[in-house]
This record gives C-alpha cells, structure tokens and sequence, in this order.
C-alpha cells in the first residue's frame, strides 16, 4: 500500500444519503478474481444518466468524492473501495461512514474522513458554484481545504499512522505470532474443527 | 468483584490475543472463518503472493453460494464469469487445504444457513466471514461479524484481527405476555427495529436483543433479527445463549459430546449480560403494538406497517430525508399517499440468509396450501441449504409450492441479490424475504418490498401487498 500524506484533487459533490455499496458497484460486477478493473462498475446504474456527476466536466476527472451521511453501508464486499480507486478517487468525505465500508478503505489506501453535515453542505456549494475547485485533504493534520474553506475532519489515530506510513496489517501481526500461538494453546476443548464429523 | 459486564464485552474479552497500546486496537481470536467464492479470490491470491499459508484451515469451511443457478444445477454454470469465480474457488481450496462444500453437495448451502445447521456455531464464538450477514450467528451468543476481503486474507494468514472496541446497545423487545399478535414474525420485528432507529443508528455498536419476546422466539426467528443488524448499521447483532439454543445445537454434527457437551453447557451458561452492567445505548420495541411490517422505499429503514400508506415526503422535515424519499418513491414507482395494500407485485421471493430455513418455508406453505398463485405473478422459492431443502421435500412442502403454481428451486443466494440468472426485470417489482430493498439489488430498474415469508406468501395469493388475515 503507498503512504499517503496529503492529497489535492478536484472536488465531486453528490448529493445523496444512504449511498449503499450496492449503489457504488452492483453485485453483477463482482465476478472478477482480480483486484483492478472495477471502474466500470462504479455507480454503474447512475453512470447511465447522462446528468449524473461523474458524467459532467471537470466532475468525471475528479478524485474527493464528497457525500452525504451513511456513506457505504450495506454489503461488506471491498470492490466498492476497489473501484472508487480504479476511478481515481482518494479520499471520499461524508458525516457518516458505513463500518465496514470505512475498515475496507483504510486497507486499500482510501481515505475515508468524517467531517460535520453543515461542513459538507458548505463545501458542496463551493464545488457546485465553481465546479473543478480543487480540495487539499491533509492527512498529517487532518483537515480538507477549498478556497477559503477550511474544516478539520476525524479519522482514528491508528488508521492515520497506517495510512500515513503506509503499513500492511498482517506483516504487523505477524509481529505477534507468538501471542497467537499461546493463545491457541489455552482455548477450550470444546470447540469446533471444520474438518467433517466422524 | 470483577466488573459488570455485557454479553459483547465478556466475548470480546475471552478472545483477545494482545490487548492494544494507547490507539492500537486489539488482536482476537478467530474462532471460525466461513468463506465464499465472491470476496475470496483476491485474499489467496494475497497469500500466494507473500507465500503465505492458511494459518488454521481446520477453522476455516468454504461453500458456493452467491453465484450459484438455483435450476438446472446439475449443468456447467452458464455465465463463463460465475463459473470462474466458482472454479477459481475450488483451485484455491484445495491448494490451500480448506473444506469445501461444492454445489450439488449434501451440505452446500448459504454459509450463513450452513453454520449453524452443522453446529459449526456456537455460543460464545468469534465467527467472520467476507459478507455482511454473518452477524446472523449472533443469534448464538457468538460474536458474528462481516469483513471485507483484505480482512478475509488476514484471517486466513494469521486467524485473527485488529479490531477497535464496539460500544454496545441494548435493543428490548417485551409485551405482556412475551408472545406477538398472530401474524407477526421476527422479520417484522427486525424491520421495526430499523425503522425506528435508521441504517445508520448502530453504527460502531454491537446490538444485544433482549426481552420476553425474543426469548420466546424459536433460533431460526432468532437468526433473522440478528441477520438484518447490519441493515441498522451494526456490524453485529447477539442473543445469550439460552435453552432454546442448547436444544438447537445438541446432537449436531460439530457440536460438542459427552464430558465436552458438559463442559461447553457451563461455560455457555455464564454468557449472559451481567446485572448491573450498563450499555452505551437502550432501545426500547413495545411487541404488543407491532404488525406485519413492510418496506416502501430503497433502504430497509424506509418501513412501514403493512396497513400504512406511502408517506408524502412534503410532511418530512429533515430535507436530506426529504430528498432521500422523494427519489425512493420516484424509483420504486409509487405515489405518495398511496394505500401500501395496493401496491401490486409481478415477483415473490421466498428464501436467503434472512428467511430460508425450514421454519420460514413451513411458514410460507401453510399459507399457501390449497391456494394458488394470483394471475401474473410469479414466486420462487429457494431453500437456503440442500438440508433445507431436503427436509421440505421430506415433509412435502415443495409439493404446495408447485401445487399453488411456485417455482421450488436448488440452494443459494438467488434473487437476493441477483449475481445468478434470478432476477427482476427493469421496473419488475418484488415481495421479497431478502434483507435488502437497495436500488438494483435483485437486477437492474428492480424494485423492491422486504416483507416476511407470511405477507411474502400471502401477497403472491392476493397479487398485492397483503398478510394472512387478508385472504378469505
């Protein structure tokens, strides 16, 4: 995964709550065993209207993707980060981020920071008033600026020095293998094997 | 005295391997990892890549699921794409030494229906799987949650994960008999529930069910509440293990014998709240007052009682709200106002993870029986495991099915969310027994309605949103 520090993009304004990740990539596009190649299924149903922003210059080249509240919930799979990032997009801010959805992005290297709906209304004005304004999203101090706008977002202090460093988890646990094994030697009895019954 | 604490705290607690310094989260346990074809394929190959093992594979089953025909399932998979998926699953099982449960197996099924059924789940567990409604196995007091598929390589590599706290929230569920009025099922209960508090109200929360009416229902009603909390936003949802459960797992396969039965019941026994212990958050479901309860919109919070009208998005004060139901009665081709009785269906789905255990298709065919469908409308039921299935061929409810002009089919997702030929057509609408009502979910311009098997079962009679009380 690359580090990331600051980042500053054009600025995507979208209007809606509740964006599920069925929305951000439908199931049909899951099919794929690889990790790329998901663009085209990014908001495939709202793509075909030819009004949807991404389909509007400069918004269709932008990379901070601005939302409404609950931002990402639904279903747990990580082709949604996957092909926010085959399109370009690094950092999405929304007031509320699904659970799931918020773990997967800080896995693939998105930046998913929580900020307050009234900052997120002014910054979606700003963007629509003078589309291809650019967002500075800056991670070391964790604030998204534009113009004149600035607001500070929240992102845990773990999930930052991550993305910040650029670290894989499970080269970090493995640090811990040791735990793990002792850990192994004390659980009950009791529990179940996979292997089939006999 | 130790301190008090909740059914979430005391799980959380037995499986963490290394407690977190300052803002590092916690390292715990793995106690099983159920595994698909779709979220699967890029995390072995991650291990592969690292040269990396699966660290317990004896933890680890794998089934076909999402992708699966639900008919002529004795044929190649059609679509080359889910047919790859499918294979490139069984390569890396068998490379990697994980069971798997292949389609047309015996116990091939849902993973969320096929772990508990083999007694693969249970109480007091850590289980994960890449799909959301893993918090189904809540309902065994284990806590049961959703990852995404880096999470499925770090479980695979290492059969744990770094995870920051959940707060807890207590939803109770009581009346004054602990019983529901006729009609009402846990699927009701469950959609009140997010209704009420939204799909975003237990995010960050693990939620505890609690109450006489849960502790009345049987593990299967049990199962759909805790399946449908990530509809609220939850990653996970937990019932204490009670008597009931213990009935529900005795004698399975992987349950435990003997002295182990015994000792597992005493340890499974103390997996309760304690007294005292305080929640971050108390929802209080007065069961007297729910009814069959529907969805109008396209998230699960947008329900209303089955005799409810459409709301008029006018009268909504929060204008994100506002804006949110404009264009789901837009999409879903309603008006405002409009009697949610009236609204006419083309599809019935009877099945998932949410409601296709042998309980809800007995539901489903009581219904049915001696009745036929409306003219125009078509229903599939699809069992959620090949157990499932057999058992209902066993006890004849398959022949109500197709007695009554349904289609009964082979195990797997299906309609639920369409990754398989089973789809709505664009502008065909659904009564479904799924968990979600997203825009395209059961194929693209789809629109649909979740209900439970009964309203499901009735609507495909009447041809319109309708309950059991409803047919003559």
């Amino acid at each position: 995964m690359d580090a990331f520090s600051t980042h500053t993009g054009i600025g995507v304004p979208l209007r809606r709550s509740n964006v599920d990740t069925d929305q951000i990539i439908p199931a049909v596009y899951l099919k794929r065993v690889t990790r790329t190649g998901f663009d085209d299924g990014l908001f495939a149903a709202w793509r075909q209207h030819p009004d949807f922003i991404l389909n509007i210059e400069p918004f269709s080249k932008g990379s901070v993707l601005v939302a409404g509240p609950d931002f990402g919930t639904g279903s747990s799979r990580e082709h949604a980060v996957w092909a926010l990032m085959d399109h370009g997009f690094r950092v999405v801010i929304s007031p509320r981020f699904g659970d799931i959805f918020r773990g997967n992005s800080a896995k693939g290297g998105l930046v998913a920071a929580q900020c307050e709906q009234h900052d997120v209304e002014l910054l979606w004005k700003l963007l629509e008033n003078e589309p291809g304004t650019e967002v500075t999203v800056d991670l070391q101090e964790r604030t998204v600026q534009a113009k004149d706008l600035t607001f500070a977002f929240q992102i845990d202090d773990y999930t930052r020095w991550r993305l910040l460093e650029g670290l894989d988890d499970i080269g970090l646990t493995l640090r811990h293998e040791g735990d793990i094994t002792t850990f192994e030697a004390s659980r009950p009895a009791w529990l179940p094997v996979t292997t089939p019954a006999g | 005295m130790t301190k008090a604490r909740t059914l979430a705290e005391k799980v959380w607690d037995r499986h963490v391997v290394r407690k977190g310094e300052g803002q590092e989260p916690d390292l715990l346990y793995i106690d099983l990892h159920l595994v698909h074809e779709v979220t699967s394929p890029q995390a072995f190959d991650g291990l592969r890549l690292a040269g990396r093992p699966v660290r317990r594979p004896d933890l680890t089953i794998a089934t076909e699921d999402h992708n699966v025909p639900t008919k002529d399932v004795d044929l190649p998979i059609a679509d080359p794409v889910s047919r790859t998926q499918v294979e490139t699953l069984r390569r890396n099982c068998a490379e990697f030494g994980v069971d798997l449960y292949p389609m047309n197996h015996a116990e091939q099924g849902i993973v969320h229906i096929i772990g508990p059924q083999l007694g693969l789940t249970q109480p007091g567990m850590t289980v994960v799987c890449g799909d959301s409604h893993t918090s189904t196995h809540g309902a065994f007091g284990a806590m049961a949650f959703g990852i995404g598929t880096s999470e499925v390589e770090h479980v695979l590599a290492t059969q744990t994960l770094p995870l920051k706290p959940f707060k807890t929230m207590a939803i109770n569920v009581t009346s004054a008999d602990g019983t529901l009025r006729p009609g009402v099922t846990s699927k009701d209960v469950v959609l009140a529930i997010i209704a009420k508090i939204g799909t975003g109200g237990g995010q960050g929360y693990v939620l505890e069910y609690r109450g006489n009416v849960i502790e009345n229902l049987s593990m299967e009603a049990r199962m759909t509440i805790c399946n449908m909390s990530i509809e609220a936003g939850a990653r996970a949802g937990m019932i204490a293990p009670d008597q009931v459960t213990y009935d529900f797992m005795n004698g399975r396969d992987h349950a435990p014998k003997g002295e182990q039965w015994d000792a597992a019941l005493a340890d499974w026994a103390t997996l309760r709240t304690d007294e005292g212990a305080t929640f971050d958050a108390e929802v209080d479901i007065d069961g007297d007052a729910l009814t069959p309860f529907v969805t109008w919109g396209t998230n699960p919070g947008q329900g209303l009682p089955l005799g409810g009208n459409v709301p008029d998005p006018a009268t909504i004060v929060d204008e994100n709200e506002r804006i949110a139901a404009e264009r789901a009665i837009d999409y879903m081709g309603l008006e405002a106002g409009m009697p949610l009785r009236e609204v006419r269906v083309d599809t019935v789905f009877v099945g998932s993870c949410t409601n296709g255990r042998i309980e809800d298709l007995r539901a489903a065919a009581k219904v049915l029986d001696g009745r036929s469908l409306a003219d125009g409308v078509r229903m599939l039921v699809v069992p959620g495991s090949m157990r499932v299935r057999f058992q209902a061929e066993d006890e004849g409810l398959d022949k109500v099915f197709t007695a009554a002009g349904a289609e009964w089919r082979s195990a797997g997702c299906s309609m639920c969310l369409g990754m398989n030929p089973d789809q709505l057509e664009p502008g065909e609408r659904s009564a479904s027994t799924s968990n979600r009502n997203f825009e395209g979910r059961q194929g693209k311009g789809g629109r649909t309605h979740l209900v439970s098997p009964l309203v499901a079962a009735a609507t495909a009679v009447r041809g319109t949103l309708s309950s059991p009380e409803d047919l003559d």
